[in-house]
């Protein structure tokens, strides 16, 4: 049960930007630039950092989800995004994006959990400027995520089905179509509810 | 030393919020509804949620910035330095007592905000509106601590820098000017 009275027909996050448009206009936006083209690192391997933060953060909603689409990315590779929930150091993924995820890991324990030799390890294999800020924000970003979604208690699908659909929406709309579309929704809703 | 190189004289949060600005807009955006924006929680009030969060995560810088803030909407400076010492006996109403211990839940887990705290914070007249907003300000700034931190990115000494900052946000708000930083008006004065 939601800590306050949200949307039964809204999972997660999905329920909260329709209780709270104004800032989930904002969310929604900076989940796009986050994850989508303008990350300096692919969609496939963004959306793969917010489900490892949001795993270690135990937050089913966000995990299942963005791994669902980071599955879809990844195609035929799909297993990668398994690999890294297990266990990041044997996943057959990059030195580079190893050395970003453990940045990412360390942001979700605690800012000044990174160290300069996370960075220098990131920088020797490969790692920019701006992909090591990158992979910083994603996860301060989740770690914002996580807690907005668990701290109001909203409910979470179990069915994997649903999730592997709901990850191929969001890998193929990006974030700012899925806002527009729970806003549109929304408003069909109350339209389809003020019949006096 | 910053992790990345940061634009020159912008320290914490400022310059990081210059370096790339299509995160930063939203992140700036959201900022500004929720802790500027109409509300049946006072401004200073919500300071407050920042600055306790903020100490909770050890972030020197924004826990500063928002006690400086905290202290010039409130007129004082005893009610945050209450709020970070002993939560239990500091001269805030019981409603904000609840809520501040809702955020300090979500400082740790979302998991770890129980039906219990939520009543408590009811029981004390707090609206639906009141704890959604409290939860959103506490997970934006495990945003904000993290990212501050996460790129190491240089916290001053100088208790006139976080003045200046304060009265930027309380009297200017948190979005971005036009013209950006480049003229900036509160660097620390390094001789």
């Amino acid at each position: 049960m939601p800590h306050i009275p949200l949307s039964p027909d809204l999972p997660g996050i999905r329920g909260l930007v329709a209780y709270r448009p104004d800032t989930g206009r904002s969310l929604y936006e900076l989940a796009e630039a986050l994850l989508g083209e303008n990350s300096s690192l692919s969609r496939a391997e963004s959306e793969l950092i917010a489900a490892y933060v949001s795993s270690r953060n135990e937050c089913l909603f966000c995990t299942s989800s963005h791994a669902a689409a980071s599955r879809h990315l990844y195609g035929d590779e799909a297993a990668t995004v398994d690999a890294v929930l297990h266990d990041i150091k044997t996943a057959p993924i990059s030195d580079k994006l190893k050395a970003l995820l453990n940045i990412a890991g360390k942001v979700q324990l605690g800012g000044r959990n990174v160290t300069d030799e996370d960075v220098a390890e990131a920088r020797r294999h490969g790692a920019t400027d701006r992909q090591i800020h990158d992979a910083v924000l994603i996860a301060a970003a989740f770690c914002m995520f996580n807690r907005y979604v668990d701290g109001l208690a909203t409910w979470a699908p179990t069915d994997p089905e649903v999730y592997a659909e709901m990850g191929r929406r969001m890998a193929e709309n990006g974030y700012t179509a899925r806002f527009t579309q729970i806003i549109n929704a929304r408003e069909a809703s109350h339209a389809s509810h003020s019949t006096t | 030393m910053p992790h990345i190189p940061l634009p020159e004289g912008l320290p914490g949060i400022t310059g990081l919020l210059e370096y790339r600005l299509d995160t930063a807009k939203p992140i700036r955006e959201m900022t500004q509804v929720l802790l500027r924006g109409p509300s049946t929680l006072t401004q200073g009030e919500r300071e407050l949620i920042a600055t306790y969060v903020s100490h909770r995560n050890e972030c020197r810088f924004c826990a500063t910035a928002h006690t400086a803030a905290a202290d010039l909407l409130l007129g004082e400076g005893e009610t945050s330095r209450a709020v970070k010492e002993n939560l239990d006996e500091a001269p805030v109403s019981e409603k904000m007592r609840a809520l501040l211990t809702i955020a300090g839940k979500v400082q740790q887990s979302g998991l770890s905000v129980t039906e219990d705290d939520i009543a408590a914070a009811r029981r004390q007249g707090a609206t639906d509106l009141e704890i959604h907003d409290t939860v959103l300000i506490a997970a934006l700034f495990c945003l904000y601590n993290r990212y501050v931190d996460g790129m190491a990115a240089w916290t001053p000494d100088e208790p006139a820098f976080y003045e200046r900052l304060a009265d930027r946000i309380v009297n200017r708000g948190y979005t971005r000017p036009p013209e950006g930083f480049a003229n900036h008006t509160y660097t620390s004065t390094v001789s």
